[in-house]
């Protein structure tokens, strides 16, 4: 079995876990413990990934990772590279595409804390953000641990975004999805089916770890 | 010295009119029933809640002055603030709730051996009873030398037994402080115990009178029952 697909998805899945789960915290928090003016319209558009189409998302950011494209063109300008049909290309991409799935259990995890608890700490004159890592943070870890999971197997399973913004380059875009997608076009059931079974005990195993975490 | 607070707050339903003081070294009991605005009130103290109108002094320092646009953060009020329940940190053990923002960790060990919960003192919130928790609440809110200490209805969760051992325990404490302590509940015994000063809150406002027809049901022209009130008042104060 070639085993390079694979790799790249656990590879790509574990970097925008990790940047995903730096920037969906605070921002859930924001959105659980604030209110401001157009809340709910930021909020909205968090969560737009969720009702776009994978490869309606992979349109708009191919625009926008492209040479011409506003971040597209910076990033060039910094880094003297291109964007689009790179590694870091599909990191950035998946995490526009999965940030919802890490802001939601998050946001989830944070409002089933007691108030009083937040209110306590700042009473014991502790600021927000301190609050927010010394309080928050270790009372939600079992949500978060979920949030990670599930946007790790979200990214390990997105393909239309991927394909977009990355094509099929070996060693460098071609994840397991695409592999899989290819090798059915090319009638290679056996490389497929291979692949496809790899999956099957990965996610199984990680959702009963996610139950198991949010049972309490 | 001590504080002064003169505090108004329209509600829902009432609106909260009140002038409170309590000297240093002195518990001032807010008494009411439910609903009447005193956890409103004492969250005002707190600076968890924003007055819409009012001044709020402790010493030469101003809390809360609407006039003047001042209204200081509850981090920056520097106070002691004991819930009814559920406000320990349920990740830490006892030993680190008690010493959360403690500046002495020898005023925590002697505060946890005064309340007896040294040998708990690794034990999580959710593993030690009720009244342990409370016990360790109080050290918490002691722990960091408070300007000024604040709970509400403390043990009002409690069985009666343990609630008379806590509030022993308090009152035995806060004699040896020298900040002002506000006590709200709405245990009329409780009040009379614990503060030096009782302030009947009924509907956001000061109502003597309440507690008066509170202690005594009877009618005046019931000589008996004029004579229990009698003795009620007696025991109570």
């Amino acid at each position: 079995m070639e085993l390079l697909p694979l790799y790249l998805s656990a590879k790509l899945a574990s970097i925008a876990t990790l940047i995903l789960i730096g920037i969906a915290a605070p921002l859930a928090y924001l959105l659980t413990n604030s209110s401001w003016p157009g809340r709910s319209f930021v909020e909205a558009l968090f969560n737009l990934p969720i009702a776009l189409p994978p490869t309606v998302i992979g349109f708009y950011l191919l625009f926008l990772l492209g040479p011409r494209g506003s971040v597209g063109e910076v990033w060039e300008r910094l880094f003297g590279g291109p964007l689009l049909f790179t590694f870091t290309g599909i990191v950035i991409a998946s995490i526009f595409y999965s940030l919802p799935f890490a802001i939601q259990p998050i946001k989830a995890s944070f409002e089933k804390i007691d108030p009083r608890l937040k209110e306590n700490a700042y009473v014991l004159g502790l600021s927000p953000a301190a609050t927010f890592f010394r309080v928050i943070i270790p009372n939600s870890i079992n949500g978060i641990a979920a949030a990670a999971i599930l946007v790790f197997l979200h990214t390990m399973g997105a393909f239309g975004v991927v394909l977009m913004v990355g094509g099929s380059v070996a060693g460098e875009t071609r994840v397991a999805s695409i592999a899989i997608y290819e090798a059915v076009e090319s009638m290679q059931y056996e490389k497929a089916w291979a692949l496809s079974l790899a999956f099957i005990p990965i996610s199984y195993c990680f959702l009963l770890l996610v139950n198991k975490l949010t049972r309490k | 010295m001590g504080f002064t607070a003169v505090l108004k707050k329209k509600t829902k339903f009432f609106t909260i009119d009140v002038e409170l003081s309590c000297p240093d070294g002195q518990t001032l009991a807010l008494i009411g029933p439910s609903g009447s605005g005193k956890t409103t009130i004492i969250r005002m103290l707190a600076g968890l809640v924003t007055p819409d109108e009012g001044r709020i002094v402790y010493r030469d320092r101003v809390f809360f002055d609407s006039a003047r646009g001042v209204n200081l953060s509850p981090q920056k009020r520097k106070l002691g603030y004991v819930f009814q329940d559920y406000s320990l940190f349920p990740h830490l053990t006892l030993y680190g709730n008690a010493a959360f923002a403690a500046h002495d960790r020898s005023d925590v060990d002697s505060l946890m051996d005064f309340f007896g919960l040294t040998a708990l003192a690794n034990r999580k919130p959710h593993e030690v009873s009720g009244g342990e928790r409370q016990r360790c609440a109080v050290c918490q809110a002691l722990a960091r030398n408070p300007h000024l200490l604040l709970l509400d209805e403390p043990f009002s969760a409690l069985d009666v037994v343990t609630r008379r051992l806590l509030r022993n325990e308090l009152k035995k404490i806060t004699e040896t402080r020298t900040f002002p302590v506000v006590y709200v509940t709405h245990d009329v015994t409780e009040a009379l115990f614990i503060g030096n000063t009782v302030l009947p809150i009924v509907a956001g406002s000061v109502d003597r009178e309440w507690l008066e027809r509170i202690v005594t049901p009877a009618t005046e022209t019931d000589t008996r029952n004029k004579a229990a009130r009698t003795t009620k008042l007696a025991l109570a104060y």
